[in-house]
Protein backbone atom coordinates (compact mmCIF):
# COMPACT_ATOMS: atom_id res chain seq x y z
CA UNK A 1 0.00 0.00 0.00
CA UNK A 2 2.96 2.26 0.78
CA UNK A 3 4.21 2.17 -2.48
CA UNK A 4 1.15 3.64 -4.20
CA UNK A 5 2.09 7.40 -3.35
CA UNK A 6 5.87 7.21 -4.48
CA UNK A 7 4.52 6.21 -7.71
CA UNK A 8 2.02 8.29 -7.96
CA UNK A 9 4.84 10.89 -7.33
CA UNK A 10 7.24 9.96 -9.54
CA UNK A 11 4.52 9.43 -12.51
CA UNK A 12 3.85 13.08 -12.13
CA UNK A 13 7.53 14.25 -12.11
CA UNK A 14 9.08 11.95 -14.80
CA UNK A 15 5.82 12.22 -16.87
CA UNK A 16 3.00 14.22 -16.26
CA UNK A 17 4.82 17.23 -15.44
CA UNK A 18 7.23 17.14 -18.65
CA UNK A 19 3.63 16.61 -20.82
CA UNK A 20 1.73 19.43 -19.60
CA UNK A 21 5.81 21.45 -19.87
CA UNK A 22 5.96 20.24 -23.60
CA UNK A 23 2.28 21.45 -23.96
CA UNK A 24 2.59 24.78 -22.90
CA UNK A 25 5.38 25.19 -25.46
CA UNK A 26 3.28 24.25 -28.45
CA UNK A 27 2.19 27.78 -28.61
CA UNK A 28 6.20 28.74 -29.14
CA UNK A 29 6.55 25.74 -31.58
CA UNK A 30 3.97 27.00 -34.04
CA UNK A 31 5.96 30.57 -33.79
CA UNK A 32 9.01 28.88 -34.64
CA UNK A 33 7.97 26.69 -37.56
CA UNK A 34 6.10 29.80 -38.45
CA UNK A 35 9.48 31.70 -38.85
CA UNK A 36 11.58 28.68 -40.88
CA UNK A 37 7.98 28.23 -43.15
CA UNK A 38 7.96 24.93 -41.71
CA UNK A 39 5.25 22.44 -41.81
CA UNK A 40 2.62 24.75 -43.18
CA UNK A 41 2.88 27.18 -40.64
CA UNK A 42 3.55 30.95 -41.32
CA UNK A 43 3.90 34.44 -39.78
CA UNK A 44 1.78 35.84 -42.91
CA UNK A 45 2.20 39.36 -43.87
CA UNK A 46 3.05 41.07 -41.34
CA UNK A 47 5.51 38.51 -39.21
CA UNK A 48 6.33 41.23 -35.91
CA UNK A 49 2.47 41.72 -36.01
CA UNK A 50 1.60 38.13 -35.61
CA UNK A 51 4.66 37.17 -33.19
CA UNK A 52 3.42 40.15 -30.64
CA UNK A 53 -0.35 39.38 -31.15
CA UNK A 54 0.33 35.54 -30.48
CA UNK A 55 2.92 35.74 -27.72
CA UNK A 56 0.39 38.48 -25.93
CA UNK A 57 -2.91 36.07 -26.55
CA UNK A 58 -0.86 33.31 -24.66
CA UNK A 59 0.37 35.30 -21.84
CA UNK A 60 -3.27 35.96 -21.11
CA UNK A 61 -4.82 33.00 -21.77
CA UNK A 62 -2.21 31.31 -19.30
CA UNK A 63 -2.90 33.58 -16.74
CA UNK A 64 -6.93 32.50 -17.10
CA UNK A 65 -5.84 28.95 -17.08
CA UNK A 66 -3.49 29.46 -13.97
CA UNK A 67 -6.71 31.11 -12.45
CA UNK A 68 -8.70 28.35 -13.48
CA UNK A 69 -6.74 26.01 -11.18
CA UNK A 70 -7.90 26.67 -7.86
CA UNK A 71 -11.35 26.35 -8.59
CA UNK A 72 -10.93 23.24 -10.64
CA UNK A 73 -9.13 21.70 -7.46
CA UNK A 74 -12.21 22.83 -5.26
CA UNK A 75 -15.01 21.20 -7.53
CA UNK A 76 -13.25 18.29 -8.29
CA UNK A 77 -11.48 17.90 -5.44
CA UNK A 78 -8.37 17.09 -7.39
CA UNK A 79 -5.49 18.72 -5.16
CA UNK A 80 -2.54 17.06 -7.52
CA UNK A 81 -3.63 20.04 -10.30
CA UNK A 82 -1.76 22.35 -7.51
CA UNK A 83 1.58 20.62 -8.41
CA UNK A 84 1.15 22.55 -11.66
CA UNK A 85 -0.20 25.68 -11.20
CA UNK A 86 3.17 27.91 -10.25
CA UNK A 87 4.20 26.01 -14.03
CA UNK A 88 1.24 27.89 -15.32
CA UNK A 89 1.99 30.80 -13.81
CA UNK A 90 5.54 31.09 -14.89
CA UNK A 91 4.14 30.23 -18.88
CA UNK A 92 2.20 33.50 -18.84
CA UNK A 93 5.29 35.30 -17.21
CA UNK A 94 7.47 33.86 -20.47
CA UNK A 95 5.11 34.62 -22.68
CA UNK A 96 4.49 38.41 -21.22
CA UNK A 97 8.18 38.70 -21.52
CA UNK A 98 8.40 37.38 -25.04
CA UNK A 99 5.34 40.00 -25.93
CA UNK A 100 7.33 42.71 -24.09
CA UNK A 101 10.55 41.88 -25.96
CA UNK A 102 8.86 41.91 -29.93
CA UNK A 103 7.41 45.11 -28.67
CA UNK A 104 10.93 46.82 -27.61
CA UNK A 105 13.29 44.69 -30.55
CA UNK A 106 11.30 43.99 -33.21
CA UNK A 107 8.42 46.40 -33.38
CA UNK A 108 9.97 49.59 -31.92
CA UNK A 109 13.55 48.19 -32.43
CA UNK A 110 14.70 49.64 -29.11
CA UNK A 111 13.96 53.35 -30.35
CA UNK A 112 13.92 54.64 -26.94
CA UNK A 113 12.18 57.66 -27.25
CA UNK A 114 9.27 56.01 -29.41
CA UNK A 115 9.29 53.80 -26.50
CA UNK A 116 8.59 56.08 -23.67
CA UNK A 117 6.16 57.88 -25.14
CA UNK A 118 4.15 54.72 -25.69
CA UNK A 119 4.18 54.20 -22.31
CA UNK A 120 3.62 57.50 -21.00
CA UNK A 121 1.21 58.44 -23.88
CA UNK A 122 -0.95 55.41 -25.02
CA UNK A 123 -3.29 54.37 -22.27
CA UNK A 124 -3.75 50.43 -23.40
CA UNK A 125 0.50 50.47 -23.03
CA UNK A 126 0.84 51.54 -19.66
CA UNK A 127 -1.72 48.99 -19.15
CA UNK A 128 0.25 46.32 -20.35
CA UNK A 129 3.55 47.90 -19.03
CA UNK A 130 1.91 47.64 -15.72
CA UNK A 131 0.76 44.27 -15.60
CA UNK A 132 4.22 43.28 -16.93
CA UNK A 133 5.61 44.83 -13.88
CA UNK A 134 3.13 43.17 -11.48
CA UNK A 135 3.86 39.87 -12.92
CA UNK A 136 7.86 40.11 -12.17
CA UNK A 137 8.10 39.98 -8.70
CA UNK A 138 5.41 37.18 -8.68
CA UNK A 139 8.01 34.93 -10.78
CA UNK A 140 11.32 36.06 -9.09
CA UNK A 141 9.05 35.22 -5.85
CA UNK A 142 8.24 31.64 -7.24
CA UNK A 143 10.67 29.43 -5.78
CA UNK A 144 10.61 26.90 -2.76
CA UNK A 145 13.34 29.04 -1.24
CA UNK A 146 11.55 32.21 -1.63
CA UNK A 147 8.13 30.66 -0.43
CA UNK A 148 9.27 29.51 2.80
CA UNK A 149 11.63 32.98 3.52
CA UNK A 150 8.04 35.27 2.59
CA UNK A 151 5.98 32.81 4.69
CA UNK A 152 2.09 33.95 4.74
CA UNK A 153 3.62 37.54 3.02
CA UNK A 154 3.88 34.87 0.15
CA UNK A 155 0.47 34.76 -0.20
CA UNK A 156 -0.92 38.59 0.02
CA UNK A 157 2.18 39.03 -2.50
CA UNK A 158 0.81 36.75 -5.29
CA UNK A 159 -2.54 37.96 -4.96
CA UNK A 160 -1.13 40.24 -7.16
CA UNK A 161 -1.86 37.68 -10.12
CA UNK A 162 -5.60 39.23 -10.08
CA UNK A 163 -4.94 42.83 -10.70
CA UNK A 164 -2.21 41.79 -13.06
CA UNK A 165 -4.69 40.09 -14.84
CA UNK A 166 -7.14 42.59 -15.01
CA UNK A 167 -4.87 44.71 -16.45
CA UNK A 168 -3.91 42.30 -19.24
CA UNK A 169 -7.25 41.85 -20.50
CA UNK A 170 -7.90 45.92 -19.96
CA UNK A 171 -5.02 45.95 -22.29
CA UNK A 172 -6.09 44.21 -25.33
CA UNK A 173 -9.94 45.51 -24.63
CA UNK A 174 -7.98 48.86 -25.32
CA UNK A 175 -5.88 47.64 -28.58
CA UNK A 176 -8.55 46.02 -30.27
CA UNK A 177 -9.70 49.01 -32.74
CA UNK A 178 -13.68 48.22 -33.31
CA UNK A 179 -14.16 44.54 -33.20
CA UNK A 180 -14.44 43.56 -29.02
CA UNK A 181 -15.76 40.49 -28.87
CA UNK A 182 -12.75 38.68 -28.21
CA UNK A 183 -11.36 40.82 -25.54
CA UNK A 184 -14.59 40.80 -23.69
CA UNK A 185 -14.96 37.10 -23.76
CA UNK A 186 -11.52 37.19 -21.74
CA UNK A 187 -13.18 39.67 -19.57
CA UNK A 188 -16.29 37.71 -18.92
CA UNK A 189 -13.83 34.61 -18.22
CA UNK A 190 -11.87 37.11 -15.70
CA UNK A 191 -14.95 38.22 -14.22
CA UNK A 192 -16.54 35.07 -13.28
CA UNK A 193 -13.33 33.56 -11.57
CA UNK A 194 -12.39 36.50 -9.62
CA UNK A 195 -15.95 36.87 -8.93
CA UNK A 196 -16.49 33.25 -7.78
CA UNK A 197 -13.18 33.96 -5.41
CA UNK A 198 -14.66 37.49 -3.73
CA UNK A 199 -17.86 35.30 -3.48
CA UNK A 200 -16.18 32.50 -1.58
CA UNK A 201 -14.76 34.53 0.57
CA UNK A 202 -17.23 36.25 1.33
CA UNK A 203 -19.12 33.28 2.18
CA UNK A 204 -16.25 32.22 4.86
CA UNK A 205 -16.14 35.48 6.34
CA UNK A 206 -20.05 35.61 7.19
CA UNK A 207 -19.46 31.83 8.44
CA UNK A 208 -16.34 33.15 10.38
CA UNK A 209 -18.08 35.90 12.35
CA UNK A 210 -21.21 33.71 12.74
CA UNK A 211 -18.77 30.65 14.33
CA UNK A 212 -17.41 33.67 16.66
CA UNK A 213 -20.99 35.42 17.63
CA UNK A 214 -22.40 31.82 18.42
CA UNK A 215 -21.91 31.82 22.34
CA UNK A 216 -19.46 29.04 22.87
CA UNK B 1 -14.15 31.49 -68.41
CA UNK B 2 -12.73 31.32 -65.07
CA UNK B 3 -8.97 29.67 -66.20
CA UNK B 4 -7.39 32.19 -68.46
CA UNK B 5 -4.33 32.93 -70.07
CA UNK B 6 -2.63 35.68 -67.91
CA UNK B 7 -1.40 38.95 -70.28
CA UNK B 8 2.44 39.74 -70.49
CA UNK B 9 3.32 40.88 -67.18
CA UNK B 10 4.57 38.36 -64.39
CA UNK B 11 7.15 39.31 -62.46
CA UNK B 12 8.56 36.85 -61.75
CA UNK B 13 8.67 37.31 -57.79
CA UNK B 14 5.04 36.83 -57.71
CA UNK B 15 4.82 33.73 -59.69
CA UNK B 16 4.39 31.38 -56.75
CA UNK B 17 1.56 32.91 -55.53
CA UNK B 18 -0.02 33.10 -59.15
CA UNK B 19 0.44 28.56 -58.77
CA UNK B 20 -0.91 28.86 -55.27
CA UNK B 21 -4.11 30.86 -56.24
CA UNK B 22 -3.88 29.46 -59.46
CA UNK B 23 -4.34 26.13 -57.83
CA UNK B 24 -7.30 27.01 -55.82
CA UNK B 25 -9.29 28.60 -59.01
CA UNK B 26 -8.75 25.55 -61.03
CA UNK B 27 -10.69 23.39 -57.78
CA UNK B 28 -13.20 26.23 -57.90
CA UNK B 29 -13.43 26.13 -61.90
CA UNK B 30 -13.27 22.41 -61.82
CA UNK B 31 -16.03 21.80 -58.97
CA UNK B 32 -18.03 23.80 -61.06
CA UNK B 33 -18.11 21.47 -64.05
CA UNK B 34 -18.69 19.36 -62.06
CA UNK B 35 -21.92 21.20 -60.91
CA UNK B 36 -22.18 21.43 -64.94
CA UNK B 37 -24.43 24.29 -66.25
CA UNK B 38 -25.49 25.51 -62.88
CA UNK B 39 -23.98 28.50 -63.75
CA UNK B 40 -26.16 30.65 -66.21
CA UNK B 41 -22.95 31.54 -68.79
CA UNK B 42 -24.17 34.95 -68.51
CA UNK B 43 -22.36 35.16 -65.01
CA UNK B 44 -19.42 33.72 -66.36
CA UNK B 45 -19.27 35.90 -69.77
CA UNK B 46 -19.35 39.49 -68.14
CA UNK B 47 -16.35 39.22 -66.06
CA UNK B 48 -13.63 40.25 -67.71
CA UNK B 49 -11.28 36.97 -68.56
CA UNK B 50 -8.22 39.82 -68.38
CA UNK B 51 -7.40 43.10 -69.31
CA UNK B 52 -5.88 43.70 -72.57
CA UNK B 53 -4.64 47.25 -72.48
CA UNK B 54 -2.60 48.73 -69.38
CA UNK B 55 -1.26 51.55 -69.73
CA UNK B 56 1.80 52.68 -67.08
CA UNK B 57 0.89 55.75 -65.40
CA UNK B 58 3.47 58.72 -64.50
CA UNK B 59 1.86 58.73 -61.06
CA UNK B 60 2.99 55.45 -60.03
CA UNK B 61 5.81 54.92 -57.66
CA UNK B 62 9.36 53.65 -58.40
CA UNK B 63 8.87 51.58 -55.19
CA UNK B 64 8.73 47.95 -55.65
CA UNK B 65 5.52 46.49 -55.36
CA UNK B 66 4.05 43.99 -52.27
CA UNK B 67 3.55 40.51 -53.45
CA UNK B 68 0.62 39.43 -54.64
CA UNK B 69 0.65 36.88 -51.52
CA UNK B 70 0.97 39.95 -48.97
CA UNK B 71 -1.42 42.45 -50.73
CA UNK B 72 -4.48 39.13 -50.94
CA UNK B 73 -3.83 37.76 -47.65
CA UNK B 74 -3.71 40.71 -45.04
CA UNK B 75 -6.83 42.65 -45.53
CA UNK B 76 -9.32 44.60 -43.65
CA UNK B 77 -12.36 44.04 -45.13
CA UNK B 78 -15.04 43.59 -42.20
CA UNK B 79 -17.84 42.65 -44.67
CA UNK B 80 -15.69 39.22 -44.93
CA UNK B 81 -14.61 39.45 -41.19
CA UNK B 82 -12.54 41.53 -38.48
CA UNK B 83 -9.35 39.49 -38.79
CA UNK B 84 -6.66 40.12 -41.57
CA UNK B 85 -6.70 36.36 -42.80
CA UNK B 86 -10.25 36.38 -43.05
CA UNK B 87 -11.63 37.90 -46.05
CA UNK B 88 -8.96 36.04 -48.34
CA UNK B 89 -11.03 33.13 -46.09
CA UNK B 90 -14.58 34.18 -46.75
CA UNK B 91 -14.87 35.70 -49.77
CA UNK B 92 -13.87 32.97 -52.32
CA UNK B 93 -17.25 32.11 -52.67
CA UNK B 94 -18.42 35.68 -53.53
CA UNK B 95 -19.18 36.30 -56.90
CA UNK B 96 -19.82 40.11 -57.83
CA UNK B 97 -20.36 39.29 -61.23
CA UNK B 98 -22.50 40.78 -62.96
CA UNK B 99 -22.25 44.39 -61.36
CA UNK B 100 -23.74 47.77 -61.56
CA UNK B 101 -23.48 51.05 -59.55
CA UNK B 102 -26.46 53.36 -59.23
CA UNK B 103 -25.68 57.09 -59.59
CA UNK B 104 -28.07 59.73 -58.03
CA UNK B 105 -28.21 62.79 -56.48
CA UNK B 106 -27.42 66.41 -57.39
CA UNK B 107 -26.32 65.16 -61.28
CA UNK B 108 -27.60 65.68 -64.83
CA UNK B 109 -27.34 62.03 -65.86
CA UNK B 110 -27.92 59.42 -62.87
CA UNK B 111 -29.56 55.85 -63.32
CA UNK B 112 -28.10 52.54 -63.24
CA UNK B 113 -24.84 51.89 -65.28
CA UNK B 114 -23.51 47.93 -65.59
CA UNK B 115 -19.58 47.70 -64.84
CA UNK B 116 -19.25 46.30 -68.44
CA UNK B 117 -20.45 49.15 -70.16
CA UNK B 118 -18.24 51.35 -67.72
CA UNK B 119 -14.90 49.40 -68.53
CA UNK B 120 -15.79 49.87 -72.22
CA UNK B 121 -15.41 53.49 -71.76
CA UNK B 122 -12.58 53.88 -69.57
CA UNK B 123 -9.22 53.22 -70.94
CA UNK B 124 -7.17 51.14 -67.45
CA UNK B 125 -3.87 52.42 -66.21
CA UNK B 126 -1.55 50.70 -64.05
CA UNK B 127 -1.89 53.33 -60.80
CA UNK B 128 1.23 51.63 -58.26
CA UNK B 129 0.84 53.10 -55.63
CA UNK B 130 1.53 53.48 -51.76
CA UNK B 131 -1.46 52.67 -49.39
CA UNK B 132 -1.26 53.77 -45.42
CA UNK B 133 -3.18 52.02 -43.19
CA UNK B 134 -4.62 53.55 -40.44
CA UNK B 135 -3.45 50.85 -38.21
CA UNK B 136 0.20 52.39 -39.05
CA UNK B 137 1.19 49.36 -41.67
CA UNK B 138 1.77 49.75 -45.07
CA UNK B 139 1.84 48.52 -48.56
CA UNK B 140 3.01 49.29 -52.32
CA UNK B 141 0.22 48.11 -54.61
CA UNK B 142 0.13 47.63 -58.37
CA UNK B 143 -3.48 48.47 -59.16
CA UNK B 144 -5.30 48.33 -62.11
CA UNK B 145 -7.87 51.25 -62.70
CA UNK B 146 -9.30 54.75 -63.90
CA UNK B 147 -9.18 58.23 -62.75
CA UNK B 148 -12.62 58.57 -60.78
CA UNK B 149 -12.80 61.58 -62.37
CA UNK B 150 -13.15 60.88 -65.55
CA UNK B 151 -16.43 58.31 -64.28
CA UNK B 152 -18.00 60.76 -62.37
CA UNK B 153 -17.79 64.18 -65.35
CA UNK B 154 -20.16 61.40 -67.39
CA UNK B 155 -22.93 62.21 -64.88
CA UNK B 156 -22.64 65.83 -65.20
CA UNK B 157 -22.49 66.75 -61.74
CA UNK B 158 -24.50 70.19 -60.69
CA UNK B 159 -23.14 73.33 -59.22
CA UNK B 160 -24.72 71.56 -55.71
CA UNK B 161 -22.77 68.68 -55.81
CA UNK B 162 -20.33 69.20 -53.28
CA UNK B 163 -19.92 65.67 -52.07
CA UNK B 164 -19.76 62.66 -53.60
CA UNK B 165 -20.92 59.71 -51.26
CA UNK B 166 -19.74 55.53 -51.93
CA UNK B 167 -21.81 52.95 -50.54
CA UNK B 168 -20.80 49.24 -50.42
CA UNK B 169 -23.29 46.07 -51.34
CA UNK B 170 -25.39 45.61 -48.15
CA UNK B 171 -26.10 41.84 -49.03
CA UNK B 172 -25.51 39.76 -45.80
CA UNK B 173 -26.12 36.24 -47.28
CA UNK B 174 -22.68 36.74 -49.53
CA UNK B 175 -21.10 38.75 -46.94
CA UNK B 176 -21.21 36.97 -44.36
CA UNK B 177 -19.20 39.90 -41.50
CA UNK B 178 -22.70 41.67 -42.57
CA UNK B 179 -24.32 39.73 -40.06
CA UNK B 180 -22.49 40.86 -37.55
CA UNK B 181 -22.95 44.48 -36.28
CA UNK B 182 -18.79 45.69 -36.02
CA UNK B 183 -20.29 48.62 -38.08
CA UNK B 184 -23.02 50.14 -39.49
CA UNK B 185 -24.24 48.67 -42.43
CA UNK B 186 -23.70 49.28 -45.50
CA UNK B 187 -20.03 50.44 -45.60
CA UNK B 188 -20.38 54.32 -46.63
CA UNK B 189 -17.42 56.59 -47.50
CA UNK B 190 -17.44 60.02 -48.88
CA UNK B 191 -14.98 62.61 -50.39
CA UNK B 192 -15.18 66.45 -51.14
CA UNK B 193 -15.86 67.23 -54.44
CA UNK B 194 -12.29 68.60 -55.06
CA UNK B 195 -10.73 65.58 -53.88
CA UNK B 196 -13.36 63.01 -56.24
CA UNK B 197 -12.10 65.02 -58.95
CA UNK B 198 -8.63 65.09 -58.48
CA UNK B 199 -6.43 62.88 -60.87
CA UNK B 200 -4.98 60.80 -58.31
CA UNK B 201 -8.22 59.26 -57.08
CA UNK B 202 -8.90 56.47 -58.81
CA UNK B 203 -11.79 53.48 -59.29
CA UNK B 204 -9.34 50.01 -59.11
CA UNK B 205 -11.01 46.57 -61.04
CA UNK B 206 -7.76 44.98 -60.83
CA UNK B 207 -4.41 43.94 -59.59
CA UNK B 208 -1.12 43.06 -60.67
CA UNK B 209 -2.65 43.12 -64.07
CA UNK B 210 -5.11 40.56 -63.47
CA UNK B 211 -8.76 41.05 -62.46
CA UNK B 212 -9.64 42.67 -58.67
CA UNK B 213 -9.72 39.27 -56.49
CA UNK B 214 -12.92 39.25 -54.17
CA UNK B 215 -10.78 40.15 -51.02
CA UNK B 216 -9.37 42.97 -52.45
CA UNK B 217 -12.88 44.59 -52.95
CA UNK B 218 -13.62 43.31 -56.06
CA UNK B 219 -15.38 44.42 -58.40
CA UNK B 220 -14.96 47.77 -58.22
CA UNK B 221 -13.57 49.34 -55.39
CA UNK B 222 -11.46 53.25 -54.61
CA UNK B 223 -8.51 54.20 -54.07
CA UNK B 224 -7.47 57.25 -52.50
CA UNK B 225 -3.52 57.01 -52.08
CA UNK B 226 -3.10 60.12 -49.76
CA UNK B 227 -6.01 58.96 -47.19
CA UNK B 228 -5.75 56.61 -44.50
CA UNK B 229 -6.44 52.85 -46.38
CA UNK B 230 -10.68 53.15 -44.78
CA UNK B 231 -11.32 55.78 -47.13
CA UNK B 232 -10.83 53.32 -50.07
CA UNK B 233 -14.05 51.81 -50.06
CA UNK B 234 -14.68 48.09 -51.42
CA UNK B 235 -17.03 46.74 -53.70
CA UNK B 236 -19.35 50.06 -54.72
CA UNK B 237 -22.81 49.73 -55.65
CA UNK B 238 -23.85 53.52 -55.18
CA UNK B 239 -22.41 56.17 -56.31
CA UNK B 240 -23.78 59.69 -54.83
CA UNK B 241 -23.42 63.30 -55.41
CA UNK B 242 -24.65 65.19 -52.56
CA UNK B 243 -24.94 69.05 -51.56
CA UNK B 244 -23.99 67.90 -47.70
CA UNK B 245 -20.99 66.19 -46.15
CA UNK B 246 -21.92 62.29 -46.02
CA UNK B 247 -21.21 59.88 -43.29
CA UNK B 248 -18.26 57.62 -43.52
CA UNK B 249 -18.80 54.41 -41.59
CA UNK B 250 -15.63 54.62 -39.34
CA UNK B 251 -16.30 58.30 -38.35
CA UNK B 252 -19.50 57.22 -37.66
CA UNK B 253 -18.72 54.60 -35.26
CA UNK B 254 -16.11 56.51 -33.90
CA UNK B 255 -16.16 60.19 -34.25
CA UNK B 256 -12.96 60.88 -31.77
CA UNK B 257 -10.77 58.55 -33.26
CA UNK B 258 -11.80 58.62 -37.25
CA UNK B 259 -12.22 61.76 -39.09
CA UNK B 260 -14.37 62.41 -42.16
CA UNK B 261 -10.78 63.89 -43.73
CA UNK B 262 -8.41 60.97 -42.98
CA UNK B 263 -5.43 62.41 -44.93
CA UNK B 264 -2.46 60.79 -43.87
CA UNK B 265 -0.88 62.80 -41.35
CA UNK B 266 2.77 61.84 -39.28
CA UNK B 267 2.00 64.97 -36.83
CA UNK B 268 -1.58 63.97 -35.79
CA UNK B 269 -1.82 60.85 -33.91
CA UNK B 270 -4.74 58.72 -33.66
CA UNK B 271 -5.90 58.80 -29.58
CA UNK B 272 -4.72 55.73 -29.27
CA UNK B 273 -1.44 55.20 -31.46
CA UNK B 274 1.49 56.95 -33.02
CA UNK B 275 1.41 57.83 -36.48
CA UNK B 276 4.34 59.63 -36.83
CA UNK B 277 5.88 55.76 -38.25
CA UNK B 278 4.81 52.95 -40.21
CA UNK B 279 5.75 49.54 -40.90
CA UNK B 280 5.81 48.43 -44.19
CA UNK B 281 4.34 44.97 -44.88
CA UNK B 282 7.37 42.79 -46.73
CA UNK B 283 10.18 44.86 -45.11
CA UNK B 284 10.82 41.29 -42.90
CA UNK B 285 11.16 41.07 -39.56
CA UNK B 286 14.01 43.13 -38.35
CA UNK B 287 13.06 46.27 -40.32
CA UNK B 288 12.59 49.17 -38.67
CA UNK B 289 9.53 51.08 -38.86
CA UNK B 290 9.60 53.79 -41.60
CA UNK B 291 8.60 57.19 -41.56
CA UNK B 292 5.32 58.35 -42.20
CA UNK B 293 5.08 61.33 -45.25
CA UNK B 294 2.98 63.93 -45.20
CA UNK B 295 -0.22 62.72 -47.23
CA UNK B 296 1.55 59.27 -47.72
CA UNK B 297 4.29 60.86 -49.68
CA UNK B 298 1.75 62.93 -52.35
CA UNK B 299 1.95 66.07 -50.93
CA UNK B 300 2.99 67.89 -53.61
CA UNK B 301 -0.16 66.82 -55.47
CA UNK B 302 -2.60 67.05 -53.35
CA UNK B 303 -1.52 69.89 -50.25
CA UNK B 304 -3.10 72.31 -51.93
CA UNK B 305 -6.57 70.71 -51.60
CA UNK B 306 -6.80 71.56 -47.78
CA UNK B 307 -4.38 74.94 -48.27
CA UNK B 308 -5.66 77.17 -45.01
CA UNK B 309 -7.55 74.32 -43.04
CA UNK B 310 -6.92 73.01 -39.97
CA UNK B 311 -5.80 69.72 -40.43
CA UNK B 312 -5.44 68.78 -36.74
CA UNK B 313 -8.92 69.58 -36.37
CA UNK B 314 -10.22 68.47 -39.91
CA UNK B 315 -8.18 64.88 -39.14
Amino acid sequence: MWMKPVNTLLLRRRLIKPLVFALCCLPWLTLVLGGFGLAGFSLGANPVEMLLHTCGKWALNFLVITLCVTPLAHFSGWRALFAYRRMLGLFAFAYACAHLAVYLLLDQTLLWSAIAEDILKRPYITLGFSAWLLLLPLALTSTQGMMRRLGQRWSLLHRLIYPASILVAWHFYWQVKQDVREPLLYIAALTLLLGWRLAKRRSRRTAATKKAATPG
Amino acid sequence: MLIRKKPDIASSEITDSRLYFGRRRFMRSAAGLILGSALPSRLLASRPAAFNKISPSPYSTAETPNSYQDITTYNNYYEFGTRKEDPVANAQEFDPWPWSVTISGEAEKTGKVNLEDILARHPLEERIYRLRCVEAWSMVIPWVGFPLGDLLKEFQPTSKAKFVEFVTLNDPSRMPGQRVPVLRWPYREGLRIDEAMHPLAILAVGLYGEVLPNQSGAPLRLVVPWKYGFKSIKAITEIRFRETAPVNSWNQSQPGEYGFYANVNPKVDHPRWSQARERRIGAGLFAPKQDTLMFNGYAEQVASLYSGMDLARNF
